[in-house]
């Protein structure tokens, strides 16, 4: 009895350190950033007011409708655009970081450092390095998220082929198959799913993406956001919002259903 | 002529580890031989020697007349295709049908283009149905292949070999993941083909009951150096204890 | 074609099994959906992208000029990085303080999470909790995140109240849903177990829940924490909410320094990468 009763109470003594740490932390993080919960706290109905009273749109946000839905479209082509081309790159490249080929481990290394560095430079980094060369054009988007798209996806499919692969991988090569039939026959059929999966949620993570980018580059939605948003017409930047929303929803919506078919 | 034979075939993992010492023995056509021994032992490693999926480090190995460690790139796919492999996980394209993972087994013919699009000929098409049907699969050939049981996914995996029309089949635990009765069948199998097709086998088990009722000659691995070479009559509990590094009881239990 | 079949005898009852295509090959594909499902998906990408090139606004750019002036200046950037403006001081304390964002936001959005994954797991919650919560952070994560900041900006003003509150909205959501996932986990027979045992609501959640879903708990969080620190820059440059983000918006729109910007930018790579290194030791510990 005596020992159960330790366990709890040792139990408890980790408990009550781990949230005075929690505690702790947070209160110096606030005081470091100039956070304060109560201001937190006190947004909150203010926003919640702006939410409410901006959701229905008025006659001049309904007026900038057809803008909107337009720079939308831009915006979740070029999201699916760059998706897809990064995502060939990206296969092309994670299959000589990946570790069935059995391709010299230099190179290996060089594939996933490469990886890194793309995916941990900041979009934002990006976006600001291609606006002097490329300036407000759809390029500069397109580049900022395709080199963040690269790097993102090809880790996950380096991870995807490596996990799902390497057994039919040794199969094929033990029935004398070359290297293009085993990454066709083998490699390909079995990481496809995993991989279209990848790119349907990128594509959707690319679209809030572009949102930021957009804002720091005066192009796409992001831009039209940012517009009615300091001509203070709230209902028109509301009305972005809410499309972003339903934009986004509806391709979450159609992968999974996609998702269920193909796996 | 032996058409398998090791001379001083030893392998060293990263330079430290060693795998095999000094391995030599010889295959003769028509054989069906059994390994035996602990797990880690190097069965596995030996049996990838063979086909170079792991490169020996050193000593001679020769596979029909032909010096395999010393094959270029060509000649190695074709020693590789006169060599069918079982894996104890089966290994199969899980995603694609059944006939198409058996078509697999003619891969090492074929030109890259037809193989990349995986462009097969109508008597190949046959070939692998007819293959089937002596696995009794014949009516599974458009199922993917996770949807079949493991037992099933292991006579997919045989008559993946068989298409290959292979010398020499290498088995590397064949039934190590399936119950008694799926395996009874996937062994029953071996020796089919070893019987009918006069298709040399070399089975890693580590059920040496299983070992000893199929095959008529036992190769006894332990610590990478081969320990007992013979019949199954004269595998003794003494023999047995000097593979296994245990007390023959433990061993019997095991069993 | 006649003659292909008829050349090998084929047993009646095999031949009745393959199937044939048009041509009177056989086929050999899986008879299932999934395949031409990955097709025809893989050709409605490929036909999405050319149609968005096809339909994009170029403004007549010159291309070529515009790629060798942005190798030039990735060059700029990544080979000749130098402190300029700022002190290495004061870089690593804006760095410190976009560290401290990131705590906050995870901090808080973990803590809104737990409660709310309970009302989304599937075996301690009812059919239609589950349903509410999962639409409502279906629609929290459907905003981008710079968006939530400005939304709270009208309000608190820019600055870190704003960005902490906004980049906590996406924390929030992302983890309800891996939280509920890791408690959806928990072997039932535990929770039988309690409940047969008499064991009120609470009782279940901190004897049996927490302790079995606590480690995927700790990896996921961590895991966010690594996300929340790349928008925290991603914030101090697009919300204004400081850090290092906004000396890298700074550098990049301001100054238009290219030197102190590739400065920044590697501080904050080898930020991210230590943090990765952390996350995925923890993940490798945890699983």
């Amino acid at each position: 009895m005596e020992e159960v009763r330790n366990v709890f109470r040792r139990r408890k003594i980790t408990n009550t350190c781990f949230f005075a740490g929690m505690i702790l932390i947070f209160a110096a993080a606030s005081m470091v950033t100039g956070f304060h919960v109560a201001d937190g706290i006190r947004s909150f109905p203010a926003a919640a007011e702006w939410i409410v009273s901006n959701l229905v749109p008025d006659a001049r946000a309904l007026g900038h409708l057809p803008k909107i839905l337009d720079r939308l479209t831009e915006t979740a082509l070029l999201s699916a655009a760059v998706t897809v081309l990064a995502a060939v790159f990206a296969f092309l490249f994670s299959l000589l970081g990946s570790d069935i080929l059995k391709i010299h481990w230099a190179m290996k290394r060089m594939v996933r450092i490469a990886a890194a560095f793309f995916r941990n430079v900041p979009d934002v980094a990006w976006a600001m390095l291609l606006m002097f060369s490329f300036g407000q054009n759809i390029l500069t988007g397109f580049f900022a998220l395709f080199f963040t798209t690269f790097g993102l996806l090809t880790r996950a499919f380096v991870e995807t082929i490596d996990e799902v692969s390497s057994s039919c991988v040794e199969a094929l090569e033990a029935t004398g198959a070359g290297i293009f039939p085993i990454v066709f026959q083998g490699i390909l059929p079995s990481s496809l799913p995993g991989v279209l999966t990848w790119v349907l949620y990128m594509i959707e993570t690319n679209i809030r993406s572009s949102t930021l980018i957009g804002i720091l580059t005066a192009t796409g939605i992001g831009y039209l956001f940012d517009l009615y948003y300091k001509r203070l017409d709230f209902s028109s930047a509301s009305l972005v919002v809410l499309s972003i929303v339903i934009l986004v929803l509806l391709i979450e919506a159609v992968s999974n259903k996609i998702r269920e078919v193909i796996m | 002529m032996a058409l398998l034979e090791f001379q001083k075939v030893s392998k060293t993992y990263d330079n430290v580890t060693k795998a095999l010492t000094d391995v030599t023995f010889h295959l003769d056509e028509g054989e069906f031989v059994s390994i035996i021994g602990p797990s880690g032992a190097g069965k596995s490693t030996l049996l990838r020697c063979i086909n170079r999926l792991v490169d020996a480090s050193e000593g001679e190995i020769f596979f029909d007349g032909q010096d395999v460690l010393k094959a270029g790139k060509k000649e190695l796919r074709r020693i590789r295709t006169k060599t069918g492999m079982i894996f104890q996980h089966y290994n199969l394209v899980d995603r694609m049908s059944v006939i198409e993972n058996v078509l697999h087994g003619c891969l090492g013919r074929k030109s890259t283009v037809c193989g990349m699009a995986g462009i097969y000929k109508e008597e190949e098409k046959q070939e692998a149905f007819e293959i089937l049907q002596e696995m009794g699969l014949e009516g599974q050939a458009y199922k993917r292949c996770d949807e079949l049981s493991g037992g099933q996914k292991q006579r997919v995996g045989i008559a993946r070999a068989i298409m290959q029309k292979p010398k020499l089949i290498l088995c590397d635990e064949p039934i190590a993941s399936l119950d008694p009765k799926a395996s009874k069948v996937i062994m029953d199998h071996l020796k089919k083909i070893n019987e009918t097709k006069k298709i040399t086998c070399l089975v890693n088990l580590h059920q040496v009951d299983v070992a000893m009722k199929y095959s008529k000659r036992i190769i006894g691995v332990s610590a990478g150096k081969i320990v007992y070479d013979g019949t199954p009559e004269n595998l003794t509990d003494k023999v047995l204890h000097e593979i296994y590094q245990s007390s023959t009881e433990e061993l019997i239990t095991d069993v | 074609m006649e003659n292909v079949i008829q050349r090998q005898a084929v047993p009646m009852e095999l031949e009745a099994l393959m199937s044939k295509n048009r041509q009177g090959k056989i086929k050999i594909a899986p008879q299932n959906k999934s395949r031409t499902a990955v097709k025809l998906l893989i050709a409605a990408l490929v036909f999405i992208t050319a149609a968005a090139f096809m339909s994009f606004d170029f403004q007549g750019i010159d291309f070529a000029g515009a790629v060798s002036d942005t190798l030039h200046n990735i060059q700029t950037v990544f080979l000749e990085p130098k402190l300029t403006r700022d002190t290495i001081t004061g870089v690593f304390y804006q760095l410190f303080v976009t560290f401290c964002l990131g705590i906050l936001s995870t901090v808080l959005g973990a803590f809104f999470a737990f409660f709310c994954a309970l009302l989304c797991a599937g075996n301690l919650a009812g059919s239609f909790s589950v349903h509410i919560v999962k639409s409502m952070v279906a629609v929290v994560r459907a905003v981008p995140t710079v968006l939530w900041v400005l939304i709270f900006a009208v309000s608190a003003g820019l600055g870190s109240v704003a960005a902490v509150v906004g980049l906590t909205f996406h924390s929030f959501a992302y983890l309800t849903k891996a939280y509920a996932e890791s408690i959806e986990e928990v072997d039932p027979g535990v929770i039988e177990a309690l409940r047969a045992g008499g064991a009120g609501y609470w009782e279940i959640v901190f004897q049996a829940i927490v302790p079995s879903a606590i480690t995927y708990m700790v990896a996921w969080t961590f895991m966010r924490f690594e996300i929340n620190f790349t928008n925290a820059v991603a914030m101090g440059a697009a919300a204004g909410a400081g850090g290092i983000g906004f000396n890298l918006f700074m550098a990049g729109s301001f100054y238009f320094d290219l030197h102190e910007m590739g400065f920044l930018t590697y501080v904050i790579v080898i930020a991210v990468v230590l943090l990765e290194m952390v996350s995925t030791r923890v993940k490798k510990k945890v699983k």
